[in-house]
């Protein structure tokens, strides 16, 4: 038996899974926002194995610019939290409900 | 790829991911992010991609993850409880993943694979040479487009870790 897309998508979709339940379980907002980096992440696994399994570059071409959004999304998050932190001195999402209606 | 190869690296790549969402402590967290995205990596090299298996470890394994751990060390946190703290809410929020997943795995499984490519891969499939050329071809627009985006984040980064002049004057104590 040899591992074809169908393997590949399976593993992305239990890593993305994974990343879903870490942002709905946890409490602190660093390891939210790690979870959403693993979900990013498990999109391309699934983009790469498209792209090998069709033939084309398209997929990784997508790869390469989710890289790039994340890692701007990386600082400008990560400076929110900082910012967030020096004013509130917590990092847990639920006692920041400050939009709560 | 070999399944010997597969299952040992996809079995790791999951268990790291738990430990991801499990770990009480965010350094943890973030190392074992690090595994995962280095397994993806590796996963990445076996899939012809080289040239973004490269980049996954320069850019994700390396600058983003430093950055995660210089801010958690930065901020000096203590462990919270995990996920053990409020464990009813936990358990419907494992209850919905596990559902998720199950809806994903079940999607992905049942794909009808879209006309496969015969034969081979293209000449250079993966390279640098290739990707580039869709870079400065049919992705220009977006392409450039990201350099404004990079420019934007990092103008927002700066802007809003900066502390402003009251608080310097006042000699803050922490972050």
């Amino acid at each position: 038996m040899t591992i074809g897309l169908v393997h590949w998508l399976v593993l992305s979709a239990l890593l993305m899974a994974i990343g879903a339940v870490g942002v709905v379980v946890r409490r602190n907002v660093l390891i939210i926002f790690m979870s959403v980096e693993l979900m990013l992440n498990a999109a391309n696994l699934a983009f790469v194995a498209g792209a090998h399994s069709l033939g084309t570059m398209n997929g990784q071409s997508i790869v390469f610019f989710v890289m790039t959004v994340a890692a701007a999304e990386a600082a400008v998050g990560l400076a929110v939290i900082l910012a967030l932190f020096r004013n509130r001195q917590t990092v847990a999402a639920d006692e920041i409900a400050l939009l709560k209606w | 790829m070999s399944p010997y190869l597969f299952y040992p690296m996809a079995t790791a790549s999951v268990l790291f991911a738990l430990a991801v969402v499990l770990a009480k402590s965010p350094v943890r967290s973030a190392l074992a992010l690090v595994a995962v995205m280095s397994l993806l990596a590796v996963q990445f090299a076996f899939l012809q991609a080289h040239l973004l298996a490269a980049l996954q470890i320069i850019v994700y394994a390396g600058a983003v993850m430093v950055l995660f751990l210089f801010v958690i060390t930065l901020l000096n946190l203590e462990s919270d409880h995990g996920v053990g703290e409020k464990p009813r809410l936990s358990a419907i929020g494992f209850g919905a993943g596990a559902v998720v997943a199950g809806g994903l795995v079940m999607a992905m499984a049942g794909l009808v694979a879209p006309a496969a490519r015969a034969g081979a891969l293209p000449e250079g499939f993966g390279t640098t040479v290739v990707l580039a050329r869709q870079m400065f071809g049919r992705y220009l627009v977006a392409f450039e487009l990201t350099s404004i985006l990079l420019l934007v984040a990092v103008v927002g980064a700066v802007v809003l870790a900066k502390r402003t002049a009251a608080e310097n004057s006042e000699g803050v104590t922490g972050a």
